[in-house]
């Protein structure tokens, strides 16, 4: 098993998401430069957060662009996982491979915060580890997570079971009280229509560890290994 | 040739930053502005002497690179 993790001009989470998957998981992963364009031998690739290309024009536009982004798409569409964070949801938006787009935080703010998310598919390659309706305690650091799609898209993506993580609060009551960005349906995370293309908006590498406060990020990366053992 | 490119968020998008703009505007005693939505302007100056031509480019660029279709409109104008 091996994981790899893209690396932008601006990423800056790149390296706590490579601690998290190599060290703390113990998944051999390297880092992918934007530039490459061969990813064939990668069982996972992560698009981390920061601000890639300095979020100029919108956040991940010129992202999308970069020559690793063809063979993101190539990979994706030949079944590989694909886990876009933060940034990295961002920019599978901008490039086309998940549905939506990011608008500003309804309250204009920069939010850095933990927050609770309640899992709303458990069918997933990146939730299986969840219990149905498990609430988990992730943090958020953004400022364009206000997520927005067209109202065919977003009924689409309902009905498919498309929509994996909803903001809520801890006991995992779901209202506009606790969405904190404004996003459509309390949105936090959605996955594409064949189940291998994650985007999600907390940072499941910032709560990985007991010191940071949380461990429920490993969850996610849990279910990833799960996964790719049982695909073996 | 040089155009004028205008980024505008589509009328069914939520627009935080505008409101925000439209509330202080009112907060300052401007009280009869009663609509603010933010956009972005770029102005391009490209090498083409056919008008149709820039025109079909500048389009391109504005649909794929300059705007998210699916939250933005644009309009290209040609300028000089």
């Amino acid at each position: 098993m091996k994981f790899g993790v893209v690396v932008f001009p601006g990423s800056n989470c790149d390296y706590d998401t490579y601690h998290v998957l190599n060290n703390v998981m113990g998944v051999p992963t390297s880092f992918i430069w934007h530039k490459d364009t061969v990813l064939s031998d990668y069982d996972l690739i992560v698009l981390p957060g920061g601000f890639s290309y300095g979020d100029y024009l919108r956040s991940g536009a010129i992202a999308r662009f970069s020559p690793v982004m063809n063979a993101v798409k190539e990979y994706s569409e030949k079944g590989g996982l694909v886990l876009g964070i933060c940034n990295g949801f961002q920019v599978l938006l901008e490039s086309g491979l998940l549905k939506g787009a990011m608008l500003r935080n309804r309250n204009l703010h920069f939010i850095c915060k933990h927050v609770y998310i309640k899992v709303r598919n458990i069918n997933t390659p990146f939730t299986n580890a969840l219990k149905e309706g498990q609430v988990l305690r992730i943090p958020i650091a953004h400022a364009d997570g206000n997520y927005f799609a067209s109202e065919e898209d977003l009924k689409n993506i309902g009905a498919n079971n498309q929509i994996v993580f909803q903001y809520s609060d801890n006991n995992g009551k779901i209202n506009d009280s606790v969405n904190p960005n404004g996003s459509l349906l309390n949105i936090a995370a959605i996955i594409n229509e064949n189940g291998n293309v994650l985007g999600m908006m907390p940072h499941p590498e910032r709560a990985s560890e007991k010191i940071l406060g949380s461990t429920d990020g490993k969850y996610i990366f849990k279910s990833i290994i799960n996964y790719l053992k049982n695909r073996r | 040739m040089k155009a004028k490119i205008t980024v505008k968020l589509k009328d069914i998008v939520l627009d935080p930053q505008g409101n925000t703009i439209l509330h202080s505007l009112n907060e300052m005693g401007y009280e009869k502005i009663t609509k603010v939505r933010q956009g972005k302007v770029f102005f391009v100056e490209l090498e083409e002497t056919s008008k149709e031509k820039a025109r079909a480019l500048l389009k391109e660029i504005a649909h794929k690179v300059l705007s998210n279709p699916v939250i933005e409109t644009y309009e290209v104008e040609i300028i000089g």
